[in-house]
C-alpha cells in the first residue's frame, strides 16, 4: 500500500498543528461556531446528538494492520471502545470530545493517516473496489490513480468551498464494485484498442433526495490527463453549481439542468486551457506511486487445498462460510476473505477495539499485514492462502467475524439513523437489529440468496436505500417515524434506482413487509434468479399486490417503549461534553 | 488596514458599495482612489475612462464572461465574498491570474477570515481586507498553515511531483 514520503509527512504534520490551533481558538471562544463548523467538518468532525463524531479517512478503503491497531487505540482511548465502518470505506467514532480531536489527528499522522476532507463541501475520500489488485475480473489496478487523486484533492485551494460535497469513485474491474454510477464522478480504468490505459468518466450520479445515475462525459481520457480533466469538471461545477438551495447543489442537478452535452462542452472548453500543461501526470510519478501497489510475495500453490475441500464436505457451517465469505483470487491457491461486521445484536459495520486488534492480527498472520474496508461495511483480507482458510475461519468465529452472511439479507447497509444522527427522521440501526432477529435462520437466508437490503434514516440516503434491492427510507409524518419501502434498486452493473411500493409503514411493520416481499420472490423466482432478477423480470406488481393484500400486523415486541434498551442494553446516557444538551 | 506582503499597510483605496436605492448608473463615484463595483463600471465607464487610479470589484457570483476585456487597465481588482463559504471567488481569482493574466493587485474583500487566507493566497490573491471585527495582525499567522502543497495553482505552476524529487518513498 502507499507509504508516505517526507513531503506527505510534512503536510500531515502541518495539518494537525493547524487544526489544533483552530480547536484552541474555538474552545476559547475566539472562533464562533459558524466560523468553526466548516473547519471541523473538513477534518471529519461532526456535532451529533450525544457527542462529537469524527470520521477518519481510509483512502480507497486500504489500511495496514498497524493502522487498524491505531483505530483500536483511538476507540479505547477517546471513545467507548468501538467504532463504525462506513459505506465510504472510512471509520467513524461517535462518542468524542472536541478537545481530543487534535490528539486523534496526531495519533493518526504517526501511522500515515488523517481525517482530511471526510466531510464538508469539498472533494471527499475516493472510494474504490475492495478487491482491487486481486480480483479476477480486474483490467487495471485502480489504486495508484486513487492515490494520485487523493494527493491532488488534498487541500486543493480552489475547491474547499464547493456548492456541496463531491465524491469520486474508481474501479478497474469489469464488475463495478465501487458504485461508480452513483458518485459525482465515477472513473472506470480501461484499456483502449491500442492497449493504452485511460478512464471512462461518468459524471453527475448520486443518491440523496434526487437519485440520479451518472452520465458518461468521456469514453476515454488517457491516464496522463486524469488530473487536468478532473480539475476542469470541478472548476465548472464550482462556478455553476447551484448555491441557493442545499438540495439542488450537487453536480447531478447542474448536469441535469444544462444536459450532459452542454456540460461536456463546458468541461472540454475548460480542459483545453490546462491539457498537456504542468498538471499532466508524469510517468515517473505514476511509477513512484504504483511501486507501492505491487503484488505481495505470493507462494506458488495448487488451486485447491485438500483439507479445505474435506471440511467443506463435512462441516455445513464451514461450507456456508466458504460460500458466502470467501471470494476468488487472481492467484492460484489464494482467496480473498470477508470478515463480516454484521452479527446479531450489533449495529451493521460496528467493531469493538478488541475486534480491530484481532483483525489486525489476522491480517499480519494471513494476509501480508493489509486489510480493506468495504462499502458494504465489512472487512477484507485480500491475500489468504487456501491452506490457511480453516485456521482463519476458526479465528474469525472466535472474534465474531464469521457470520456467513456476506451478500445475504442480514448483510444490511445502514446509516447511524435516529439513534445518533441529528438529520434522521427515523431509527435505522435499531430497525436493522429487528430485521436481524426476525431473519436469524441461516438456511432460510442461504435459500433467499444474494440480496441487498439498504436502510437510510432520512433522504440524505447515507444507507443508499435507493440502490438496495430492498430499500427502506425513514420518513417523518407529523413528527412520527415511518418507513417507505422500495424494490428493484441496484448499486452497479448496471445501477438502478428502486421503485417505491406504496404507502409507508411503521417501525414494527417492517420485518413483516420484508417477509412478504421474500415470500413473493420464493413463489415467483425461476431457476438461478436472485431477488433483483425476479423483480426486474416481473416488475413490482406481484410484490406490491401481496404486501398490501391484507393489513400488515405490527410485531408486538417492537412496540415496547424501550425495545432497543431492553433487548440490547445500549446505553443512552448523555456524556458530560455533549454539544446538544 | 490591509494585509499586503505579510504586513499590515494602510489601505489607500476606498471601496464604493451600492446601498439600497442607489443606482449603478447614477451613483457618484468620489474622487481619489476608488474601487467601484462592476455594475458601476459597466454603466459609467465612458465617464470613468480617463481616471487612471480606479479599481474594480467583482461579486463572487460574477462569472468569467462578465469580466470586462480591459481588466489590465485596473491597478486593483477586488473579489467580494459575501460569505466565506462561497467558493466561487476562488475560481474567479484563479481565472483572473492564470487564464486572463491579470498582474495587478488582486484583493480578497468581504467575509475574509484567518482560516481561509492560505487558500486565498494560493489562488492568486495578494491583498486581503480582513472582516472589520477581526484582528488582522493575528490573522496573518494563517499564511503559515502549510509550507508546501500537492497541487499547482496560481501561486505555483507545477504540482509537487514536478517541483521536488519524490523518488524516495519509504
Amino acid at each position: 500500500m502507499y507509504r508516505y514520503d517526507q513531503f506527505d509527512h510534512q503536510i500531515a504534520t502541518e495539518r494537525v498543528a493547524q487544526f489544533r490551533d483552530q480547536v484552541r481558538r474555538r474552545l476559547s471562544g475566539e472562533l464562533k461556531e459558524d466560523e468553526f463548523r466548516v473547519l471541523r467538518l473538513q477534518n471529519g468532525v461532526y456535532m451529533q446528538i450525544h457527542a462529537y463524531m469524527m470520521r477518519l479517512a481510509a483512502p480507497y478503503g486500504m489500511v495496514s494492520a498497524q493502522q487498524m491497531r491505531m483505530f483500536a487505540h483511538i476507540a479505547r482511548k477517546y471513545d467507548r471502545g468501538y467504532g463504525h465502518f462506513t459505506t465510504r470505506q472510512n471509520i467513524q467514532f461517535n462518542w468524542l470530545k472536541l478537545q481530543d480531536t487534535p490528539d486523534i489527528l496526531a495519533d493518526l499522522a504517526q501511522v500515515e493517516m488523517h481525517a482530511n476532507q471526510t466531510s464538508g463541501n469539498c472533494i471527499r475520500n475516493t472510494t474504490s473496489d475492495e478487491f482491487a489488485g486481486v480480483a479476477q475480473d480486474e483490467v487495471v489496478d485502480p489504486r495508484p490513480y486513487a492515490e494520485i487523486l487523493r494527493q491532488w484533492s488534498t487541500f486543493h485551494p480552489e475547491f474547499a468551498y464547493l456548492p456541496r460535497k463531491f465524491k469520486f469513485s474508481i474501479t478497474g474491474a469489469v464488475q463495478d464494485r465501487a458504485a461508480i454510477e452513483i458518485n459525482d464522478v465515477g472513473l472506470q480504468v480501461v484499456k483502449n484498442a491500442q492497449g493504452e490505459i485511460g478512464f471512462r468518466v461518468l459524471v453527475g450520479g448520486g443518491l440523496g433526495r434526487t437519485p440520479v445515475i451518472g452520465s458518461e462525459i468521456s469514453a476515454f481520457v488517457p491516464w496522463q490527463h486524469l488530473l487536468t480533466y478532473a480539475e476542469s469538471i470541478v472548476r465548472v461545477y464550482n462556478e455553476f453549481g447551484r448555491r441557493d438551495n442545499l438540495y439542488k447543489a450537487r453536480i447531478k442537478i447542474l448536469v441535469k439542468a444544462i444536459g450532459i452535452e452542454e456540460f461536456r462542452r463546458q468541461v472540454e472548453a475548460e480542459w483545453t486551457l490546462s491539457k498537456d500543461g504542468p498538471g499532466t501526470i508524469t510517468q515517473a510519478e505514476l511509477e513512484r506511486v504504483a511501486a507501492c501497489f505491487t503484488a505481495p510475495d505470493y507462494t506458488p500453490l495448487p488451486s485447491t487445498d485438500a483439507a479445505v475441500v474435506a471440511l467443506q464436505r463435512d462441516n455445513k457451517a464451514f461450507a456456508n462460510w466458504l460460500k458466502r465469505n470467501v471470494k476468488s483470487h487472481k492467484v492460484s491457491g489464494y482467496a480473498a476473505v470477508e470478515l463480516s461486521l454484521k452479527r446479531a445484536g450489533a449495529a451493521p459495520g460496528d467493531a469493538t477495539a478488541e475486534q480491530m486488534d484481532a483483525a489486525a492480527d489476522l491480517a499480519d498472520k494471513y494476509s501480508f499485514g493489509e486489510l480493506r474496508i468495504t462499502h458494504m461495511q465489512n472487512l477484507v483480507l485480500a491475500d489468504v492462502k487456501q491452506s490457511d482458510l480453516i485456521a482463519l475461519w476458526k479465528a474469525a468465529k472466535i472474534n465474531g467475524f464469521a457470520t456467513p452472511n456476506i451478500g445475504l439479507l442480514t448483510d444490511i447497509i445502514c446509516c447511524p439513523g435516529g439513534d445518533f444522527c441529528t438529520l434522521a427522521n427515523a431509527r435505522s440501526i435499531t430497525l436493522a437489529k429487528a430485521v436481524d432477529e426476525r431473519f436469524d435462520d441461516i438456511d432460510y437466508l442461504q435459500d433467499i440468496g444474494e440480496i441487498d437490503l439498504n436502510m437510510s434514516g432520512c433522504v440524505n440516503a447515507c444507507g443508499h436505500h435507493h440502490v438496495g434491492h430492498i430499500g427502506i427510507l425513514g420518513v417523518d409524518k407529523s413528527g412520527e417515524e415511518w418507513y417507505q419501502v422500495s424494490i428493484g434498486g441496484s448499486k452497479g452493473s448496471p445501477a438502478n434506482i428502486g421503485k417505491i411500493i406504496g404507502r409507508s409503514f411503521s417501525f414494527a411493520q417492517i420485518p413483516e413487509v420484508i417477509a412478504r416481499l421474500l415470500q413473493v420472490y420464493v413463489l415467483e423466482r425461476q431457476a438461478g434468479e436472485r431477488f433483483i432478477d425476479t423483480v426486474r423480470r416481473t416488475g413490482p406488481d406481484p410484490f406490491v399486490e401481496y404486501v398490501y393484500a391484507t393489513p400488515v400486523p405490527e410485531d408486538e415486541k417492537l412496540l415496547l417503549p424501550d425495545y432497543d434498551l431492553i433487548k440490547h442494553g445500549m446505553s443512552y446516557d448523555t456524556p458530560y461534553y455533549s454539544p446538544r444538551f | 488596514m490591509l494585509i499586503k506582503n505579510n504586513a499590515l499597510v494602510t489601505d489607500e483605496w476606498t471601496v464604493l458599495r451600492l446601498h439600497e436605492g442607489e443606482a449603478a448608473d447614477r451613483v457618484t463615484v468620489p474622487a481619489g482612489k476608488v474601487i467601484v463595483p462592476l455594475p458601476v463600471w459597466n454603466c459609467q465607464h465612458e465617464a470613468l475612462q480617463g481616471r487612471k487610479e480606479l479599481g474594480l470589484w467583482l461579486a463572487s457570483f460574477e462569472r468569467a464572461e462578465d469580466i470586462p476585456d480591459d481588466i489590465h487597465r485596473f491597478p486593483v481588482i477586488g473579489v467580494d465574498f459575501h460569505k466565506y463559504t462561497d467558493g466561487r471567488g476562488y475560481t474567479l481569482a484563479y481565472r483572473l491570474r492564470k487564464q486572463l493574466g491579470f498582474r495587478g493587485e488582486l484583493r480578497a474583500m468581504g467575509d475574509v477570515l484567518r482560516d481561509q487566507l492560505f487558500y486565498l493566497k494560493r489562488v492568486g490573491f495578494d491583498t486581503f481586507a480582513l472582516r472589520a471585527d477581526k484582528d488582522a495582525a493575528d490573522a496573518m499567522a494563517g499564511f503559515a498553515d502549510f509550507s508546501l502543497s500537492y497541487q499547482a495553482s496560481a501561486d505555483t505552476d507545477e504540482p509537487l511531483y514536478r517541483r521536488v524529487n519524490r523518488g524516495n518513498a519509504a
